[in-house]
């Protein structure tokens, strides 16, 4: 298996999605003579994962069973080890696509962070593109490195440790993409365009702060960047239900026909509208939204480097 | 050289180039001494070739397109503003100058941005509107008068966005960045063999085949008698990445997985229908290497106009034709000859493409199209190998929700998804920052998931399984803090 490819059988080495059900699942490193505990029991790596299908389900010692999935960087995104707040697959989509990102593409990211949004880059820029990612701490830098060379993606991607609005990302005119998510990103713009190609490129700056964005904006048009455009997306879940709605007895009509009455001769006609009617309940499937959801993460501001 | 070592950078006559002013896009066909119009403009393209792509233009008069420099903002020194529009009253004859002026003043070939200061001058409220009012009426007025076009190279950015501007009914209603979240959940990427069913004119095949890179296959699912391409050819890919695509009728995949797939019958094409008539025409041969002619290009003529047209005009053509089959023996012969050789070359793609899909090895399928989405679902998964994503768009909720409880059903699938995104544009300026007035309503909906593999289980067993995929009960809706 790779992040960047697809492997039929789990290896040893192997990182892995154990998913126990919904939203429960976590990443997992196979090795031989390993074991993982879950809650319907014991997993052992030797007998239980290497050698079987990805896809496959696998019972554990007390009877329970999972899933065992190949991984992606969307399921890699929703179980990673936070380092920090992280992008979620909803505004990583739309980066890649706004940013043009594809196989080839050499993309500048900042802050490395805990690996979430650089997953998803490098697996879209594989085989021959290249991820140049700055992280200023230094724990975290090092942690996304172990973690690339893991993944086996490390011939993709070079992590710097600096600070990028001193010191840029290290690279000159060969980026075709620039990301910054970070605490002041007016200050790397300067350098966000001369890591980008001299025939022009897209750049992309997220924030959660209005301000950060009304600073940023103004850094860009300064520096000639074109086609300024800040925007948010949010994602919207629906669970699928089947829903009974209660019929409410409004009592018998009269004898006389003046009244009108949701009254039982007609309620073999509602049965139209509601689909089946029993014993005065209505049932309809319906897709019905979270009690909570969420309502920002950050602005995505994107504009275009151009030679005019 | 340099060229040679960046493909693509310059425009070049016969790309598919974008037209682009403000917010508004359009797809054009790069040919010489060929007039286009575009924002109430005609022009000709013959300039842009040669020119570096992200260039903006001028049209000047003739129609001919002459290259912008950027130009330094006018420092604007401290003007005379008001404070507020108190004392401002709106009786549409604040402007001096009538139609007929500023008609006058474009006939004589005065610039955009002379015709924005003799209205300025002209205006009788100018000098008593705030700063704001009086930025927001010049940014109007450069709109209006300051046209200046820049093309750019198409992308699936720029392409669905055009689209979905443009002509939204062609796909489906599906919104760019709920385009963008199919290609990222469904993990789109080099190397992928893809099954791919849309309706929206090639635009998903296309987003998809960019997000691919030229690597891996593409097996594109068709109703009907073919693909529609369309958008695709917008894309300007190289020959080599439609070596790996390949298609196959969905009138033929129930026979696929029954097991009773044949390549006698293929779906009705306009040179297999229609039975040979005896006729003679002297004019037969000339149509008949028209239709070659035709068929040969179509693949790399791109065009905005639809690709049905042009399969339209080959249908008629091939109607006409074939009535005249038999007249000219001669030059018919040779003609019958390369019918045949093609009807068998399609006949081995087919056969090729029905192998690729009974591997049932594919890592991911993207449906997005104006079908009941259930029936596609139910049928395609069959041809996807277990833990891949799956993507399906629906512009309507509530098919989706029919296809949730059908594949829950079924089983096979975890992780199911129904999801729809929200997005909203902000105007960011110094103390006047905010969301835009209008947003989109709607973008679509997306049902997603992962497959497993499908075990031979009792029914007890795999009602178990479907309680483990069930969704939590209304009751215990926990909050999901980072359900993205």
């Amino acid at each position: 298996m790779s992040f960047v490819d697809y492997g039929d059988t789990i290896k040893d080495g192997d990182t892995a999605i154990v998913f126990l059900g919904h939203e429960s699942m976590f990443p997992v490193k196979v090795q031989h003579g390993s074991k993982t505990q879950t809650k319907y029991g014991v997993i052992r790596h030797s007998s239980d994962l290497i050698g079987k299908r990805y896809g496959s389900k696998v019972t554990c010692s007390k009877g329970g069973w999972v899933f065992i999935l190949h991984p992606t960087p969307e399921l890699w995104t929703m179980n990673l080890p936070h380092r920090t707040q992280i992008l979620y697959s909803t505004d990583i989509s739309l980066i890649t696509m706004m940013l043009e990102l594809k196989p080839g593409s050499i993309v500048c990211e900042s802050g490395t962070g805990s690996g979430s949004l650089s997953h998803a880059i490098i697996r879209t820029v594989a085989p021959t593109g290249h991820l140049y990612t700055v992280e200023f701490h230094q724990q975290r830098a090092e942690k996304a490195k172990e973690e690339f060379q893991e993944h086996k993606v490390e011939h993709l991607v070079t992590v710097k440790n600096q600070d990028v609005c001193k010191n840029g990302f290290g690279v000159s005119n060969v980026a075709d993409a620039v990301f910054l998510d970070i605490p002041s990103p007016w200050e790397a713009i300067g350098h966000a365009k001369s890591a980008l190609k001299i025939e022009g490129g897209r750049i992309c700056s997220f924030s959660p702060c209005i301000e950060q964005v009304q600073r940023t904006c103004l850094a860009m048009e300064e520096h000639g960047f074109t086609e300024i455009n800040t925007l948010e997306i949010l994602l919207r879940v629906y669970n699928v239900r089947t829903i009974s709605l209660q019929i409410p007895d409004l009592g018998k009509a009269a004898e006389d026909n003046s009244s009108t009455g949701f009254d039982s001769s007609n309620q073999s006609n509602q049965g139209g509208l509601y689909g089946i009617l029993q014993q005065g309940t209505a049932q309809f499937k319906s897709g019905v939204p979270l009690k909570e959801m969420v309502g920002h993460t950050g602005y995505l501001t994107f504009a275009t480097k151009s030679l005019f | 050289m340099e060229e040679s070592a960046k493909p693509g950078l310059r425009i070049r006559e016969g790309d598919c180039a974008v037209l682009k002013r403000d917010e508004v896009f359009k797809a054009v066909l790069v040919l010489r001494r060929r007039k286009v119009i575009f924002e109430k403009q005609w022009f000709y393209l013959d300039n842009a070739i040669g020119h570096i792509y992200g260039t903006t233009f001028e049209v000047s008069s003739g129609g001919s397109l002459q290259p912008k420099k950027k130009m330094e903002e006018t420092t604007t020194e401290t003007k005379e503003a008001g404070t507020d529009n108190r004392n401002i009253v709106d009786d549409g004859k604040s402007q001096k100058l009538t139609h007929d002026d500023i008609k006058a003043l474009k006939d004589k070939g005065i610039k955009g941005q002379e015709i924005i200061q003799q209205l300025i001058e002209n205006s009788t409220t100018f000098r008593g509107k705030t700063e704001f009012a009086q930025d927001k009426y010049i940014k109007k007025k450069k709109k209006k008068y300051e046209a200046v076009i820049t093309i750019v190279k198409p992308s699936t950015r720029i392409l669905s966005t055009m689209y979905y501007a443009r002509e939204p009914g062609k796909i489906n209603h599906l919104r760019y960045d709920t385009l963008a979240q199919m290609l990222t959940l469904g993990n789109i990427r080099a190397g992928n063999k893809m099954i791919v069913m849309e309706t929206c004119a090639g635009l998903v095949l296309g987003a998809i085949m960019e997000r691919m890179g030229g690597y891996g296959s593409v097996i594109q699912m068709y109703p009907g008698g073919g693909p529609v391409r369309a958008a695709t050819s917008c894309f300007g890919f190289p020959e080599s990445f439609f070596n790996t695509l390949y298609e196959f009728p969905l009138s033929k995949v129930d026979s696929l997985v029954s097991g009773t797939f044949s390549s006698e019958t293929l779906p009705s094409e306009p040179e297999y229908n229609v039975p040979v008539e005896e006729e003679s025409n002297g004019s037969l041969d000339e149509k008949q290497s028209l239709i070659q002619e035709t068929e040969e290009e179509s693949s790399t003529e791109a065009v905005m106009e639809s690709n049905e047209t042009e399969e339209q005009e080959t249908m008629d053509l091939a109607a006409e034709d074939t009535e005249y089959k038999e007249s000219k023996e001669k030059g018919n012969k040779e003609n019958i000859r390369e019918k045949q050789r093609k009807q068998q070359e399609r006949r081995r793609k087919l056969v090729e493409t029905a192998a690729l899909l009974e591997e049932k090895n594919a890592d991911g399928l993207i449906v997005a199209s104006r079908f009941h989405p259930t029936p596609l679902l139910l049928s395609l998964l069959e041809f996807v190998a277990p833990s891949r994503p799956f993507v399906v768009y629906c512009q309507y909720k509530e098919p989706l929700l029919e296809c949730y409880t059908k594949l829950r059903e079924k089983g096979g699938v975890i992780n199911l998804k129904l999801s729809e995104t929200w997005l909203r544009n902000y105007q960011v300026l110094p103390d006047r920052s905010h969301p835009k007035l209008m947003m989109s309503g709607g973008g679509g909906y997306i049902l997603s998931g992962i497959t497993v593999t499908v075990e031979k289980v009792q029914s007890d067993a795999s009602s178990l399984e479907a309680q483990k995929n069930e969704e939590p009960a209304s009751k215990k809706r926990k909050l999901k803090e980072f359900n993205c």
